[in-house]
């Protein structure tokens, strides 16, 4: 239990010692919602959607909790190459908890950031509608976290070198944010993009962060809510499998 | 303590370990010499649980650390060759993670952490981040840290690269002291044959992966016919010099060395 704690609480050190990794960080989800957001705005409206800004903001937010649990779980890369992933494996703590230690920091991590990104939306003008869901809104943001901490977990234990990044970046990273309707309606959409955005697990936490927020729901909340679930369940215990296979 | 028989360890083609052999008794300081990529850090990784052997039979105190890998673990202590500290981190937050993971008590570990860290003369800077020690200052720090707990079998791997000679002396005097008062069976790595003299009990020389010669340095040398250990290495192992390839985490570590530069 002690070491869980103790690699959960490095993470969050290390978080909030890199100050200018925060701001730098805050960058692309400020691009996306002040610049997509405004700019969109006048051609939504006048196709009857209503407000783009107030639309895209939980996308936004499920973006950065995205990519910063995701890149926690690569941070294990890091941790390789700088040789501190060695000083944990030869500890006698069991993987599991050496994995379930890091893994949770990057969560709480990522929900930090989301937070920080709710904060600023709300401060160029995003209102949610409904204020007493934001326990729930918390909670899907956790969901995305775990569900995506587990993925990087699951890649960054086979990743030996930096090349495989831009890889990962490119081809899963970045499909996973645009097809997951954080950008734009699920609705109406033909069959080819439905059924991707229908195998996106974040699809399902826009949907399910839209509709805490927005009270809007495509999927309806209980199935954003189960289909997370039972997914980052499943990815933590493929993560967890992953991590106690590693070699170095 | 240590039991080794026919350890094979092969890289798709390459035979990093070659039907490796030896035993360690309890008590005993062994050293493990060879050249440059002979397999010196590669039987270690294996026999601490970072690698699984490809065939043989590694025993820690009577467990195998490819089955039972928490119980072995819990027997030994290491210090890696190549860093393995948290920059992010200070010196003192690096000792904590390393002693709640060993399960030291926080009151034996508040002191341990003290006497270390200024037995290394590290105390003054234990609040700053460990990215801003020298490589030396690094070195020492990872030394300390692997004498935090004190486990039955401590592994060294090149424990005396980079270190300056006084930090050197401190390194075998306090290896000798838990040596000879705690029983802790030491086995070390080194290229400097003077040291292995000095503190080893026996030695085993590995080349190309396989072992070549062991027994104590006093043995070894008389089988050579040679006066000092450094003569005897040079007669067993040849006088071409070895390099080993940069493998991808070397190269990974310059690639982020370029990278931090820019933006630090």
């Amino acid at each position: 239990m002690n070491a869980i704690y103790i690699l959960w609480l490095r993470e969050l050190k290390r978080y909030t010692r890199s100050r200018a990794q925060i701001v730098a960080s805050l960058g692309q989800p400020m691009l996306y919602l002040l610049v997509l957001g405004f700019g969109l705005g006048p051609v939504f409206q006048r196709a009857g959607n209503g407000n783009y800004f107030q639309f895209v903001a939980p996308g936004v937010i499920s973006m950065s909790v995205l990519f910063s649990s995701i890149f926690s779980g690569l941070g294990l890369l890091w941790d390789r190459q700088f040789g501190f992933l060695k000083e944990t494996l030869v500890a006698p703590v069991p993987r599991i908890q050496i994995m379930i230690g890091r893994t949770l920091g990057g969560c709480t991590v990522a929900v930090i950031q989301g937070l920080l990104v709710t904060l600023i939306s709300v401060i160029a003008g995003f209102r949610p509608s409904n204020y007493s869901a934001i326990p729930v809104a918390l909670g899907f943001m956790l969901l995305i976290a775990l569900t995506f901490a587990a993925v990087g977990v699951a890649i960054g234990s086979g990743l030996q070198d930096m090349q495989g990044f831009q890889l990962i970046m490119n081809f899963l990273v970045l499909p996973i944010y645009f097809l997951s309707g954080a950008m734009f309606p699920l609705a109406d959409q033909k069959l080819p993009l439905r059924i991707a955005t229908g195998i996106d697990p974040l699809s399902y936490g826009v949907d399910g962060l839209r509709s805490a927020l927005l009270g809007i729901s495509f999927y309806g909340r209980f199935t954003d809510f189960v289909v997370l679930a039972v997914l980052a369940t499943l990815l933590m215990f493929f993560g967890a499998w992953r991590f106690s296979k590693i070699e170095i | 303590m240590i039991r080794v028989q026919n350890l094979v360890k092969t890289f798709g083609t390459f035979t990093a370990v070659n039907d490796v052999s030896f035993e360690v008794a309890e008590g005993e300081i062994f050293a493990f010499l060879g050249p440059n990529g002979a397999g010196k850090t590669t039987t270690i990784k294996m026999l601490t649980t970072l690698l699984k052997p490809t065939s043989g039979e590694i025993e820690l105190d009577g467990l195998n650390p490819a089955v039972k890998q928490n119980e072995a673990r819990r027997r030994f202590g290491i210090v890696f060759q190549d860093p393995s500290l948290d920059g992010d981190l200070t010196a003192e937050e690096n000792m904590e993670i390393h002693g709640v993971l060993y399960h030291v008590p926080h009151k034996v570990r508040r002191q341990r952490t003290e006497t270390l860290l200024k037995q290394f003369e590290l105390w003054e800077r234990r609040k700053d981040q460990v990215k801003k020690f020298s490589g030396g200052m690094k070195r020492r720090l990872e030394i300390a840290r692997g004498f935090l707990h004190t486990p039955k079998i401590l592994f060294l791997d090149e424990p005396t690269l980079g270190l300056d000679p006084q930090s050197r002396n401190q390194l075998w005097t306090h290896v000798k002291k838990v040596n000879e008062a705690e029983k802790v069976t030491v086995f070390l790595t080194t290229h400097y044959m003077d040291e292995a003299e000095r503190v080893a009990h026996r030695v085993g020389v590995i080349d190309h992966g396989k072992l070549v010669a062991q027994g104590t340095p006093q043995a070894i040398k008389e089988q050579t016919g040679t006066t000092s250990l450094e003569e005897a290495f040079l007669k067993l192992t040849g006088s071409t010099i070895r390099d080993e390839s940069a493998g991808s985490a070397d190269q990974m570590r310059q690639f982020a060395k370029m990278w931090q530069g820019g933006r630090r």
